[in-house]
This record gives structure tokens, sequence and C-alpha cells, in this order.
């Protein structure tokens, strides 16, 4: 009767030989490395790359495990994180700006377990190390800027018409345009719709006065809202590029927010600040005379212009008005001109090229300026003087002293092209010695709880208390084996989750031979104890189980970060512990005395 | 070896008054801690900044925080974490300061003051997002015992599902009581491990349950107090060992874990035994005084399960 068909332990074999290949990695560990790439087509990624990888690691004196080309990259293993840090600074330097140098952990384990998906368990930067950025956008502000840009629109379009307007002006969400007659209003109105198609127009009498009120449409409001963070997304992708980081992820997290985690970097200094250059890039007119910049010096700056510096402390004046936003600007980059000086060339998209066209056709030889606005602080990034009409949108900027000013300025406006202003609203740093500290404590904590309740199941109940150890063992080993299979992120409270699902998983087993023991009191044989107490022990634990799975379900829906990690780990935990304390500590226990046809006694202590 | 033979039932339901008496006591003091001392809420609740740096020497505390308040920072507490190296430095939100910018300017200042300092940890959280995590943290423990009375309910009866709640409210209510009196920080962290002692707990009364329910079919003479006297002195054993070793788990964590899992251990540990404690205690009085009968089982029982019995 305490036989398990054969089906049933080849079930279990199989579970156990799966879970042992997948928490296999982890014993390897990872090992620190450096990856090196290029999103370049001109740059080749082959084996001279590794060879001149390997020259400039062995100039600069810089021991490492082995340099080898895998795919498009080329992948550096290191000893230990300094040496790692000493080689990606080497290589950064000496390879160029060409190529991406990004600090990685790389699995130590032979590669044909990668080529198998059985890797580590992903480690959550509260164990790597790294840095966890949650950055909220600035809608209220994108919004007034979007509605600013509109009343230009709405300004220019009458304009260019020749309708007759009193004023146009920026009334919170709405834009208030005043007529001198209906007549003028009703053809504004057509052009207005004709032109600027975002908004919705209303026709109101303001005592004798038409007005028109214009508000922007919900839907073109969504899609800018969309558009915003799509840009957002990319700008910050192309930051964290400049960072060389081997895994970020950047995720957009409900509406208006964005998720940024670096693991494993080391310099969370310059991390912050590329990142947290929540700037904004606008083109202004800055055509003022000489006469009209000494007067401001002295302190009397004209109405409707601002005061301000380049890089090098040169002053500039601008006008207040924005002609364009950093967002229509698609491309930036360093080069060279005609006559082989140092150039940025900056692409703008259909509509800021139409825009731009019109702009230099009116302005030739006069001076514009691209500032880049960093929390209210505005700064002029360069203020080229416009030489010639520019169409379809491809810009060139001369003057550039040399390279390395280009490639500021190129980097600047990439950068700089965000369309809508962002917080950091939530910041985890964790360094990386201290992610190393947190990954020792919780193994060490986990191995000592397991190591006293071994101790003590084998003192409380002899040779069932083992069998119950064995399983609790098999039990971490399918938990360890699914979250490196799932590569589910681990954190510090997921190893927490780890020692206590190993705490409360021996309750099944308890369970079952506290039942085994009643049954063997009133007098049943061994073998039938044995069977009564498994069978009926488990509604009891699938019951009790159930409302701890209730709870991880709600962590893990409602937790955030190392919480949700913890959830992750309980869930499985459980439903790996059923498997694990029933089927296969009955597996055991049928091997053991399943086939003794004349039992007398059990070791259940 | 066997630690619990009882020969016979412990009469627990003739001291059922004095124990439920118990609980009330602890419920209302730990409801008085919560009233006048409040919780002493992590970062993630309240916003804020928290840098963890760490010494080559024994840091001393009352110079770092005397140099910070001189260079700006009066608002910043500065406490030992752990180790008398390790020195874990908060501050309040402030308007206008980026959380970039601020710890930045913080650990400069430590740097200036001592260049062997390293930074070893920073939290920083908008006091928005501490409203959200706050909310969310509220709505979790609300989904929780929802969704464990509503399975309860199911699984056995109205009258169980209520009393195993009300028994792990007072549990949980119990845990934020120490939280309180005793001003230990109570972070995202603690809060997932109360819950999970929640549903773990719940489990208490879930065994004793089953063999409530098991023993008004087998019992045929006995009272409803007697059912739950032999229901509870049956499950004794395995309640205690269990939560022994769940225990012996979570002490592991609590002294070898390190400062960033002491709370949460210390959270499951007075889980842990109020658990006991109130789910059996608490919860099957209740269910008596509710007036569970034999007649509710006979009535919802006609599965062939009850045939296999002896």
């Amino acid at each position: 009767m305490n036989r398990y068909p054969l089906w049933k332990y080849i079930v279990i074999a199989v579970a156990l030989l799966l879970g042992a290949f997948y928490t296999l990695p982890n014993y390897y560990g990872n090992e620190p490395a450096v990856q090196i790439s290029s999103d370049r087509p001109s740059v080749k990624i082959d084996v001279a790359s590794v060879q001149s990888v390997e020259s400039i690691l062995n100039l600069g004196k810089i021991p490492y495990h082995s340099v080898k080309l895998e795919g498009k990259n080329v992948s550096v293993r290191f000893g230990d994180i300094d040496t790692q840090t000493k080689g990606a600074t080497a290589l950064r330097e000496q390879l160029g700006a060409s190529y991406t140098v990004a600090q990685n952990l790389l699995p130590r384990s032979p590669a044909w377990f990668s080529s198998l998906h059985a890797l580590p368990m992903y480690l959550g930067l509260d164990l790597r190390g790294g840095v966890h950025f949650l950055l909220q956008m600035d809608t209220k502000a994108a919004f007034g800027k979007a509605m600013e840009r509109n009343a230009s629109d709405v300004r220019s379009a009458l304009r260019e018409k020749k309708i007759p307007y009193e004023s146009v002006s920026r009334q919170g969400n709405e834009v208030r345009i005043v007529f001198p007659d209906a007549a003028a209003r009703s053809k504004g109105k057509d052009e207005i719709s004709a032109r600027v198609s975002d908004l919705f127009l209303k026709e109101v009498q303001d005592g004798n006065v038409p007005v028109l009120i214009a508000s922007l449409r919900p839907e073109a409001l969504q899609r800018r809202q969309e558009l915003d963070i799509k840009q957002n997304l990319t700008t910050l992708r192309n930051r964290v590029n400049e960072l060389g980081v081997a895994e970020p992820i950047i995720q957009q997290q409900g509406e208006g927010r964005i998720v940024v985690q670096l693991p494993g970097i080391q310099d969370t200094a310059r991390a912050k600040q590329i990142l947290g250059r929540t700037a904004t890039l606008e083109l202004h007119m800055a055509d003022y005379s000489e006469v009209e910049l000494g007067q401001a010096l002295s302190g009397q700056v004209p109405l409707g212009w601002d005061l301000l510096y380049e890089r090098d402390g040169a002053p500039v004046l601008v006008r207040k008005n924005v002609v364009l936003t950093g967002e229509y600007i698609t491309e930036a980059s360093a080069g060279f001109d005609d006559r082989g000086q140092s150039a940025v060339h900056m692409t703008l998209d259909a509509r800021g090229a139409r825009i731009f066209q019109q702009l230099t056709r009116e302005n030739i030889k006069k001076r514009m300026a691209i500032l880049l606005i960093e929390k209210g602080q505005a700064e002029v990034i360069t203020a080229p003087v416009i030489q010639d009409e520019i169409g379809g949108g491809r810009v060139q900027i001369t003057g550039m002293r040399n390279t390395e000013e280009a490639n500021d300025v190129a980097l600047l406006l990439r950068a700089g092209a965000l369309a809508t202003p962002m917080e950091i609203i939530e910041e985890r740093t964790v360094g990386p010695s201290l992610g190393k500290d947190n990954i020792k404590r919780g193994f060490n904590s986990t191995m000592i709880g397991f190591a006293l309740i071994a101790l003590f199941m084998v003192v409380y109940y002899r040779v069932f208390g083992l069998i119950a150890s064995a399983a609790l063992a098999v039990n971490v080993l399918f938990l360890i084996g699914i979250l490196s299979a799932l590569q589910a992120t681990l954190t510090l409270p997921g190893i927490a989750g780890i020692a206590l699902t190993v705490g409360m998983a021996i309750d099944a087993n308890v369970l079952i031979f506290e039942r085994v023991r009643e049954e063997l009191r009133n007098g049943n044989s061994p073998q039938m104890a044995i069977h009564a107490g498994y069978d009926r022990a488990w509604d009891t634990i699938f019951d009790s189980n159930i409302t701890t799975l209730i709870a991880g379900f709600f962590l893990f829906w409602l937790g955030s970060g190392p919480v949700r990690g913890f959830a992750v780990v309980l869930c499985i935990g459980i439903l790996t512990s059923m498997f694990s304390a029933v089927t296969v500590s009955r597996g055991i226990v049928n091997l053991t005395y399943g086939r003794a046809k004349k039992l007398e006694s059990l070791s259940i202590g | 070896m066997e630690l619990f033979k009882i020969k016979h039932d412990i009469p627990f339901m003739r001291y059922a008054r004095v124990t439920t008496i118990v609980s009330l006591l602890m419920f209302i003091a730990a409801v008085a801690a919560l009233a006048t001392k409040g919780l002493h809420l992590g970062v993630e609740f309240t916003g804020g900044t928290v840098l963890e740096v760490r010494y080559t020497q024994p840091a001393e505390i009352q110079k770092i925080r005397e140099y910070l308040a001189a260079h700006g920072h009066a608002d910043a507490s500065v406490q030992n974490f752990g180790t008398s190296r390790d020195v874990l430095v908060r501050l309040p939100v402030r308007v206008g300061v980026t959380s970039a910018q601020l710890s930045e300017q913080v650990f400069q200042l430590l740097r200036t003051a001592d260049a062997s300092v390293q930074l070893q940890r920073v939290e920083f959280v908008g006091p928005q997002v501490g409203q959200e995590l706050y909310e969310n943290g509220a709505m979790a423990l609300l989904g929780v015992v929802f969704g464990i009375m509503a399975y309860l309910a199911v699984r056995f009866e109205w009258r169980f599902a209520v009393a195993a709640i009300i028994a792990n409210m007072h549990d949980v209510v119990i845990i934020l009581g120490f939280f309180a009196f005793f001003q230990w920080e109570f972070s995202l962290t603690v809060l997932a491990g109360i819950l999970a002692v929640l549903g773990y707990s719940v489990n208490e009364s879930v065994v004793v349950f089953d063999r409530i329910r098991e023993n008004f079919r087998k019992m045929r003479k006995g009272t409803v107090p007697e059912i739950i006297d032999n229901a509870i002195t049956r499950t004794m054993s395995r309640t205690f060992i269990t939560h022994f070793m769940t225990e012996l788990m979570v002490l592991s964590m609590l002294f070898f874990g390190g400062e960033t899992l002491y709370y949460f251990a210390l959270a499951l540990t007075v889980g842990i035994v109020f658990g006991i404690y109130s789910s059996v205690l608490v919860a099957s009085p209740i269910v008596m005084w509710l007036g569970v009968s034999r007649e509710d089982f006979i009535k919802v029982d006609k599965k062939p399960e009850a045939e296999v019995l002896p």
C-alpha cells in the first residue's frame, strides 16, 4: 500500500534532475566582466578587436581571466571588481567614443549551461549594488508649454493670412484670441482649425468683443503625453548608454513615470549627474545689437529679452519667445563642415524643419541661440548666426573650436532634447560592498536556520526527521532552480523569503508525522499509519498553504521593489514545498518502508 | 522523542473567558501604544533621504551630527547602524532640493570631514511616492484579510472565517503595538513580514478548525466545548513544533541576517508567538460563542469522504 507506481518515481527523479541542473549555475556564481560593443555600423567587432583589447590590458598591466568574442561583443572577465573597474576605465579611454564599454557580471558556469538558459539567479540591486530611480514627468509644465507653442502657432497663422486680431494670450489651459470684428473671427477660426488641428475652438462674446477660445482636444492631449513619455524614454536610454551599463532597465511605469535601474554601477554620483540632467532644449532668436547688449550688461535688460551666458562665460541677449523646442530635434552629432572644420550636425523632424525653414528665411544674418534649461536655469549651448535659408531640416552648426567642443554640443543637444522636465521621486542606491554583505548575511542566516531545523527534526523524529530534512533540502533546490530558470529577480527580502518558506514548509511534514504517530497510538499497523498520515494531512496542508498564497499574491500585486521579490519567492516556495513535503518525502518513505512485508515499528521518535 | 504526551484533553474552553480577557488587555495596550506613540515609519512611507556610510574606524556620531548641523543640516538624524563603523543619516524631505543633490551634498560634507568614508546606500523617497506606498500597504493588508476570509468562508463556514480573521487581526494590531511601543522602524519589508505571518498564522486556525470539523463527525456524543478541547489538544504538539521550527529560522535571520532584515525578523518573531496564542485561544472561543453546532456540518458534508472515516 505504500508503494508508488514507477511513473511517480520517474517524475520525482526528473524534477530533481531539472532542479539540480538549473540550480548549478548559482554554485559557479558570477564574475565581474567588461563588455565591449558598438552600435555604429562602421565599427566591426571581430578577432582584431579581441587583440586590441588584449594589448590595451597588457599595456596597462591589468590582470584578466579571459578575452572572448561572444556574438557581436567582446567580453573580458576579471578576477575582482577592482581590476574590472580599472580595466573598464583603461578600455574606455583607449578605445574611444565609437565603442560602448559596459561593466557587467557574467556567469562563471561552463558555456553550455548558458546555451540552455541555465543561468545564475538574477540578483536585485540590493544584492549586486546599483542605482534605481523612479522619475516623474512634469506633465503640467509640459502641457503649459504645449499651449504656449499653440498660441505661437495661432499667431503666425493669423499673421500669415493677414487676418486682423487684437491679441493672442494663454490663460491657464486655454488660448484666448481677441478679434476686432465677427468677420475676422470666422475667417480666423477657419484658418486656425485648418492649420492647428489639435485645438478645439469655441466662439464667445465678451461684451461687444468677439473672442475665440482655443483648448487642447482630449485625444490630442493624450497623444502628446504618449509622445512625451516615448521621447523621455529614448533620451534616458541614450544617457544610460553614455554611462556604459550592461543590463539597464528603462521602463514606463504607470502614467507619466519612468523606472531606471542600473545594476552594478560603481560611480553612482556620475550616474545621478547624467540621469538627473533633467534638461530641455529651446531655440530662441538672439538678434540684438551691441548697444542693447551693453545696456543689458549695465543692468537694463530690454523688455521681452533675457541676458544669458554661454558655457565659456560670454554674454548673449536672448528673446523670451521660444521659436523651436528640443522635441523637434531627432539627431545631433559631431562632424566636420566642407572646409574640414569641426561642426555639429542637427536633424529636425518634418514639422521642425518647416518652422526652421521659415525662421531662417526671415532671419538671415541674424543670431539665434540654443538654450539648455536645467531646473529653471538657462544656459546657452551655442549661438550661431543664420547664414542662409535652411530647408529639409538638416542643420549644420559651424564655428566649433575643436572636436571636443563639437562633441560636447552634440551631446548636450541630444541629451537636452527631452520634451518634458522630469524629477527623481524615488531613489535607491546600493554600493557593491553592501550588496556582497547582504548576500553573505542572507545566505548564512538561511544556512544556520536550516541546520538548526534539520538537527531538531532528526532528534525529534529520527529517520522520519532525516527524510523531512532531505525533503526540505529538495524544496530549496526546486525553489532556487525555478527562480534561476525564470530569471526572477532575487532581492534581500527574497532571500528572507527563501528562509521563511524553509521555516514554514517543515509544517507539512510535522503535520504528517504527528498524524502518523497518532495513528500508531490508536493501534494501527505501521504501514496503515503511514498511509493514513499522508492521506489525512493533505487537506490541511493544502488549506493552510492557500492562505499564505493569498498573502503572497496581494504582496506581489501591491508591493513594490524588493518586497515584490519577497512575494515571488514566497509564492513559488509554497508551491514547491507542497510537492517536496508531500510527494518527495512520501517517495523516500515508500522506498524505505514500503517494501517491508512485516514492518514492526517506525523510527519516528 | 515526544514532548506532548497528553492523556486527557485539556479543558481550554473552560478558560476561554480568561484567555479572551488577556487578549483583550493586550489588544487595548497595543491600540494605546499606537494611539499615543504612533508608528516610527520608515523613509518609504514618510518620504525623505537615508544615507548609509561606512567608516574605517568606529565613527564618532556626536561629531558627525555637529559637523552636519554646522553646515546647514541641523535636521539630519545620525545614528549607528549595526556596527560602530556603520552610520545612518536620515534627512527629511526638503522643498526645492532634489534627492540627488541632497544626498550628494551631505556625502561630500562627510567626505571632507573624513576622507575614508564610503557610501554604502542611498534611499530617497519623494513625498507623493511615500503616500502611495502607504496606501498600497493598507490596500494589501485589506486584500489579504478579505481574501483569507472569503477562502475560509467557502472552505469552512462563515463563523470560522470571522473567528480566524478576528484572531489574526488581533495579532496584526499587537505586532503594530510592539512596533509603536518600542519605536522600532516600520518599513515596507516589515509590512511584508506581517502579511506573510498573517497568512501563516491563519494556518493554525485552519488546522484546529479542520480537527473541529472532523470531530463533529467522529465524536457523536461530545458537547461543543469538548469537541473543541479535543481538537486543540490533539493538534497542540504539531502547533508547537512547527512554530518552534519557523521561529528557529526567524531567529537565525534576526541574529545573522544583518541590519536590513532585523526588523523584518522581529515582526515575524512577535507575529509567530502571538500567532500560536491567538489562533488557538482566541479563534476557538469565538467559534464557540458564535454558536457553531453539529448540524452545520452534517448538512454541508454529504461528501463520500465521510465514509472513509473509521
